[in-house]
């Protein structure tokens, strides 16, 4: 009987399709196995795995301060922020202070990591639906913030950004004259993308009405960021539980209505602008002082556990450290955003038309770097 | 006396439209080589970048560097592949894009017969008389700038054009692979429903112009003083999009959409036999330019005719106009795939039944009402 329910190509009803992981459109390494009727998605099912390097058991055999380097490599399109959610729960539990200089520099940074990361998204979402000149724009605003990152970090994307206690090194000369450059600009060349796609017929076409997905289904599939704003829901850790004195600054959450690629796309956009409002403040607000506080050369936090988590550009990264009070870390548990999103891509290609799949995937914005960690 | 006359017909009705059709053939292909040079650079430009630029001024010599890297790849046939359909597959998608040109009216009949007048005279072995020189130089067939005119153009334009899908459709199958088959239905369903609309678009045309033959809508235009842009406005838009989707341009490139199906029907080519195809895409997209240039922008002929001030044009020969506008129409192809996204497969079937369809039918029951009750 299993013989006879087994297709060939030729009488198939169902079509089965790997899309991956050598596929253009599916951002790394992401493996689909898809099924279709003509061009109609009956089934998907993401396999992963491709890039899986072991980051969280590695930790445990590394000291606390040479973690950090591993986490850029997770999401290494926005590895400022990966950093940034480790290092304020270490600093947490060895209850380390930070200058209230380098708490700004990291927020700057970190908001400047969301811009580029979503550009980056913008980027490959377009051309994956074929509007080609968004993403060569989208390049060109991320390579400042990029220079930007190279000015502080000395490196463009690992960017082993902050150090336990703070910064490395002060901003260097210019940065400030250059950011602002930058901000000043920004919101011209977003309405330059918002010209090309914003109202344009086919863009709504592809976009509107595709993966739909209602708030309160967000919240039981554990959706967080821009997937789930994109559904209505008004949650963000940067707002509901502030950390690293992001209480002091002024910024809305956007939201959608509808939960669809287009809302999502419209909440992205949003975010970019409001992150711009971010910079905009430390820049005007950017205390003197000392950018590291006292830190010990060796990091060693008491017994116990403890859940950091940020607001990344993807959603909720959190980081869960255990610690036995030696010098290595008993276990750390990362919540990567796209690995719990990426779950949800079934649900939401079921249906739909194959081309509808890449949409979907790049409306999901997954890392594959962070998904198989 | 009898020898000449074999001469003279040898010349008009063999010779010289070899001639023609050989320097139609070179110049087409170097005008498809620098075709996809202007692509890049135009699209380039537009993405704030500069294209190619190492090989040559400004990547002038591009194309040569790219035909020859084609030239030299390993010939690739899959293993599973239908061997004999996966080698004629290029051949028959690119011979009829080209045999599109063997109708298409470059300028105006006579066009060569100064020309062939003053060479003719080059060749004393033919022992040409003066008068001989001169009928040759008279008859159309000869002198003008196009290699035949036949009066079912139009119909030939259609039918030919349909047969190079045929060689989209056979490279999609015989690659006996999904993502190249599901390419060749796409590209099998976007091109029949897109043919429909594109043939009742030009119905409009063909109402207004009493005529099937390329070179007499021409000459209607001349006679009008009126290029057919003015009179069938909705169907030229039409026939625009329409050719945007014949051609698999963006924003209808869906059969070879990269992003989807990794290069849909050609993902399985590579080297010289790729380039077939490449080849042929761009030589569709000059032969729906150079067809929509005669239908609608009165080919070989100046701007706004009926202005007589306008006179001092003339000057420029007609074959210059014609390949002007032919630009003008490749300029903005390039423009719209640098500009749009993509559709979505439904939704180009959606518009080409639902929307175009509909209104080409409106647009040729309009024309011919009005032509019925006023003309």
């Amino acid at each position: 009987m299993k013989a006879m329910e087994e297709s060939t190509v030729l009488d198939a009803k169902v079509l089965e399709l790997n899309m991956g992981p050598q596929h253009p459109s599916t951002h790394g390494v992401l493996r689909v196995k898809l099924k279709l009727d003509g061009e109609r998605v009956v089934d998907a099912e993401c396999i992963i795995g491709y890039l899986h390097r072991g980051v969280e058991k590695i930790s445990e055999n590394r000291s606390y301060i040479e973690c950090v380097p591993y986490y850029d490599r997770t999401d290494y399109i926005a590895a400022v922020s990966n950093v940034y959610g480790f290092l304020l729960g270490v600093e947490a539990m060895m209850q380390i202070e930070v200058p209230k200089r380098a708490q700004y520099i990291r927020i700057m940074m970190t908001e400047f990591s969301r811009i580029a990361s979503h550009l980056l998204w913008l980027a490959t979402h377009a051309i994956d639906i074929g509007a080609m000149t968004v993403f060569l724009y989208c390049f060109r605003e991320r390579e400042e913030i990029l220079k930007l990152f190279e000015a502080l970090f000395g490196a463009r994307l690992t960017t082993h950004a902050f150090r336990v206690g703070g910064l490395w090194k002060d901003l260097p000369p210019g940065f400030v004259e250059a950011a602002r450059k930058f901000i000043d600009e920004f919101p011209e060349r977003v309405d330059e993308y918002e010209q090309l796609l914003t109202k344009n017929r086919i863009w709504m076409a592809r976009t509107q009405g595709i993966g739909v997905i209602s708030g309160k289904e967000a919240i039981e599939w554990g959706l967080t960021g821009p997937v789930l704003r994109g559904s209505g829901v008004r949650h963000d850790v940067r707002k509901d539980r502030p950390y690293g004195g992001y209480e002091e600054f002024d910024f809305d959450v956007p939201v959608g209505e509808n939960g669809d690629t287009y809302d999502r796309y419209l909440v992205r956009l949003e975010e970019m602008h409001q992150s711009r409002r971010i910079i905009q403040q430390v820049l005007d607000r950017l205390p003197d002082g000392p950018v590291r506080g006292k830190a010990p050369k060796i990091v060693k936090p008491p017994v116990g556990e403890y859940y950091s988590g940020i607001d990344g550009p993807r959603g909720e990264l959190g980081y869960y450290i255990v610690s036995d009070g030696s010098a290595h870390p008993f276990r750390v548990r990362i919540r990567p955003p796209t690995f719990i999103s990426l779950q949800v891509l079934r649900r939401l290609v079921k249906g739909h038309l194959m081309a509808d799949v890449i949409a979907i995937i790049g409306t999901l914005d997954i890392v594959l770097g962070e998904v198989d960690r | 006396m009898n020898e000449n006359v074999f001469i003279e017909n040898l010349l008009i009705y063999a010779v010289i439209p070899l001639i023609k059709i050989v320097v139609i053939v070179l110049v087409l292909s170097g005008a498809i080589a620098y075709l996809t040079l202007l692509e890049r650079k135009l699209i380039a430009h537009i993405q704030v970048r500069l294209g190619p630029m190492r090989v040559g001024w400004h990547g002038l010599l591009q194309p040569i560097a790219d035909g020859l890297k084609f030239l030299l790849k390993e010939d690739i046939v899959p293993a599973k592949a239908d061997a004999l359909i996966f080698t004629i597959a290029p051949a028959i998608s690119l011979i009829p894009a080209f045999l599109v040109f063997a109708v298409v009216p470059f300028g105006p009949p006579d066009m060569l017969q100064d020309f062939l007048g003053w060479t003719l005279g080059w060749f004393p072995f033919l022992n040409l008389d003066e008068a001989t020189t001169e009928r040759i130089a008279q008859n159309a067939i000869a002198s003008g700038g196009y290699v035949t005119d036949i009066n079912i153009a139009v119909l030939f334009v259609l039918s030919v054009s349909s047969v190079g899908i045929l060689g989209i459709i056979l490279g999609g199958w015989a690659s006996n692979s999904k993502y190249p088959l599901l390419g060749a239905l796409r590209s099998t369903a976007q091109m029949v429903s897109y043919e429909v609309a594109l043939g009742f678009a030009i119905i409009g045309v063909l109402l207004v112009a009493g005529s099937l033959s390329l070179v007499e809508i021409v000459q209607n235009q001349q006679q009008e003083q009126l290029w057919y842009i003015f009179v069938q406005p909705l169907a030229f838009v039409l026939f625009f999009i329409c050719g945007l989707a014949e051609t698999n341009r963006l924003p209808f490139d869906l059969p070879e959409a990269e992003t989807e199906l990794v290069g849909g029907f050609h993902t399985e080519y590579s080297g010289f036999r790729f380039s077939l195809f490449f080849l042929a895409e761009y030589a569709n997209m000059i032969a729906v330019s150079a067809i929509g240039v005669v239908l609608f922008w009165g080919g070989w002929l100046r701007p706004f005719p009926s202005f007589e001030w306008l006179n001092f044009l003339n000057f420029i020969p007609g074959v210059v106009w014609f390949l002007g506008k032919v630009f003008l129409f490749l300029y903005v192809f390039i423009w719209v795939r640098g500009t749009l996204p993509r559709f979505r497969f439904d939704q180009l079937m959606q518009y080409g039944w639902k929307i175009f369809l509909p209104v080409a039918m409106a647009n040729v029951i309009v024309t011919a009402g009005v032509i019925l009750a006023f003309l």
